[in-house]
């Protein structure tokens, strides 16, 4: 199929940024979007142009690291990741706008690369649980019910994409800190930092700049892992309770 | 640019944008509250403008002699306006966050619910605010009669100024009886969306059948809103209520 490509190009973090057009021919359905990606940074390559800066690492739908807004969906039409999006999605003469995330706190490194550091921050200020190295305990010592256990699982599946931040109409996390929050708070494990952990991250994400929640469900849409908005109401139900527990 | 830093020190739970969504959905739990008393309080028009009159008096008796005269009315009156600036200072503060959160918007405008309804809650608060001046004016503060048809005479019920018959003079004009409609499309969009957000943002809603009940607790208080709001005027303009 031949695709008529408009793509955010930008230099460097400061620098202005502008969509340029590609043409691209030949593009076979069963490649991926990061292989189009790459077929048509080899023809830049070929004529001397700077190739587009995209991310990706796994190339199998489990690092997070590919994420791109297609068509003004974040990972593109389907629910999966970028790198997991095929051209079989697409038509021939399709015209397909690429643009970076864009949000405060994922600023535009370059192209389509954004820093999402601010997501690594917020983990970091309270998206833990801590434990004393050394053997591994026992792991049938510490029993989970069933319930509790599957929606701790599913919970865990988020990859910091960021795609539910892209998404939303006020460049929110909460999605993500809502699977952290409900993934480590379903567990014994994550009991005894609960009501510090969802006050913390949530104080880290206000300060990243990020916005606030207008319970759209525009992110559990975007999410390419099906992370479910009631994870959201998990978060805010532990900040309320944090604030009886902590005062 | 993102801050690149860690936050250090205390962080409390009251700074957080959390926390101003709680504000606003209390808040809100208040107005609705508060929305489907006056909406059912309207509904006596039908009795007639004296019926309307003595049920207004009633509010006024509340608590009576617990409270002064009134009193119960003036506490509920400053209760609402406090609510009420606390609801639309969280508001203002979360829609100016959001913008400097995306300063630079995507090329491609995406269809998705969430930028719609954003903008439906936050113009439509607006046009709720602008229009909830008018009516306070026209029904409260100053008590204007915009129809010439009726005299001030006319408009006194045993002597007396009736704001039963100065509701009924208002709804016979038919651009008086649109700007309420307009109002009531923006006070409907704002509850489908808000009573559903409220109980998200109070934590409510962590069960897929407790979402499913909020989805349409929110679908039935908006209906019986705009309808019960509704009702009264239409009936007005339509002639079926003439007050004595
Ligand atoms: C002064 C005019 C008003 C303004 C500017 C305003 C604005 C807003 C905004 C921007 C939101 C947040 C929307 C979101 O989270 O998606 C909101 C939420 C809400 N509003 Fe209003 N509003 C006003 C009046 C009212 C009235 C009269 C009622 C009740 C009848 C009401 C009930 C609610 C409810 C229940 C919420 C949900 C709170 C939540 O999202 O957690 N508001 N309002
Ligand atoms: S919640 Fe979903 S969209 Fe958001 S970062 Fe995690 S995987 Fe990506
Ligand atoms: S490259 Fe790892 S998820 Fe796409």
């Amino acid at each position: 199929m031949n695709l008529t490509l408009n793509i955010w190009r930008q230099d460097g973090p400061n620098a202005q940024g502008r969509m340029v057009t590609y043409q691209l021919a030949d593009v076979s359905e069963h490649m991926s979007f990061l292989e189009m990606l790459d077929v048509l940074n080899e023809q830049l390559v070929e004529k001397g142009e700077e190739p587009i800066a995209f991310d990706s690492d796994c190339r199998e739908g489990i690092c997070g690291m590919c994420g791109l807004m297609i068509n003004g969906k974040a990972h593109g039409p389907e629910v999966t990741t970028t790198c997991q999006l095929h051209m079989r999605s697409f038509h021939d003469g399709d015209t397909i706008t690429i643009e970076p995330w864009r949000a405060t706190a994922f600023p535009v490194l370059r192209d389509l690369v954004v820093d999402r550091s601010a997501f690594d921050r917020i983990i970091q200020s309270g998206g833990f649980i801590s434990v004393n190295t050394g053997a591994a305990p026992e792991s049938h010592s510490v029993p989970v019910p069933k319930a509790k256990a599957d929606r701790a699982f599913e919970s865990a599946k988020c990859i910091g994409c960021g795609a539910c931040v892209a998404a939303c109409p006020n460049a929110a996390g909460m999605l993500f800190m809502g699977a952290k929050v409900t993934h480590l708070g379903e567990l014994p494990q994550g009991q005894p930092e609960r009501w510090a952990r969802v006050v913390k991250m949530v104080s880290q994400h206000d300060h990243e700049g990020f916005g606030g929640c207008t319970n759209t469900g525009a992110c559990a849409d975007a999410c390419p892992k099906e992370i479910p908005l009631d994870v959201i109401n998990q978060l805010n139900k532990d900040l309320l309770a944090a604030m009886r527990v902590r005062g | 640019m993102a801050t690149q830093t860690l936050l250090k020190g205390e962080t409390t739970a009251r700074r957080t944008t959390v926390f101003m969504k709680v504000l606003m959905a209390s808040t809100g739990a208040l107005f609705v509250f508060y929305v489907l008393m006056h909406m059912y309080g309207n509904l006596k028009i039908f009795a007639g403008a004296k019926a309307f009159d003595e049920y207004a008096e009633h509010l006024r008796e509340m608590l009576v002699p617990i409270l002064p005269y009134s009193g119960f009315l003036w506490l509920f009156r400053v209760l609402l306006v406090v609510a009420l600036l606390v609801h639309a200072y969280a508001a203002f503060t979360l829609w100016s966050r959001a913008n400097s959160a995306r300063p630079q918007r995507y090329a491609v405008k995406s269809a998705a619910k969430g930028a719609a309804r954003s903008k439906m809650m936050r113009w439509g608060g607006i046009t709720l605010l602008t229009w909830l001046i008018f009516h306070l004016v026209q029904f409260t503060i100053a008590k204007v009669n915009f129809n010439g048809a009726f005299s001030a005479e006319a408009l006194k019920i045993d002597g007396h100024a009736s704001t039963g018959m100065l509701v009924v003079a208002s709804f016979k004009l038919w651009w008086v009886v649109l700007i309420y409609l307009i109002a009531l499309v923006a006070l409907g969009m704002h509850l489908f969306h808000g009573v559903w957000s409220g109980a998200q943002t109070l934590g409510w809603t962590n069960s897929a059948r407790s979402r499913k009940l909020a989805h349409t607790v929110a679908h039935l208080v908006a209906a019986v809103v705009v309808i019960g709001f509704a009702v009264p005027p239409l009936a007005i303009l339509a002639g079926l209520v003439t007050g004595k």
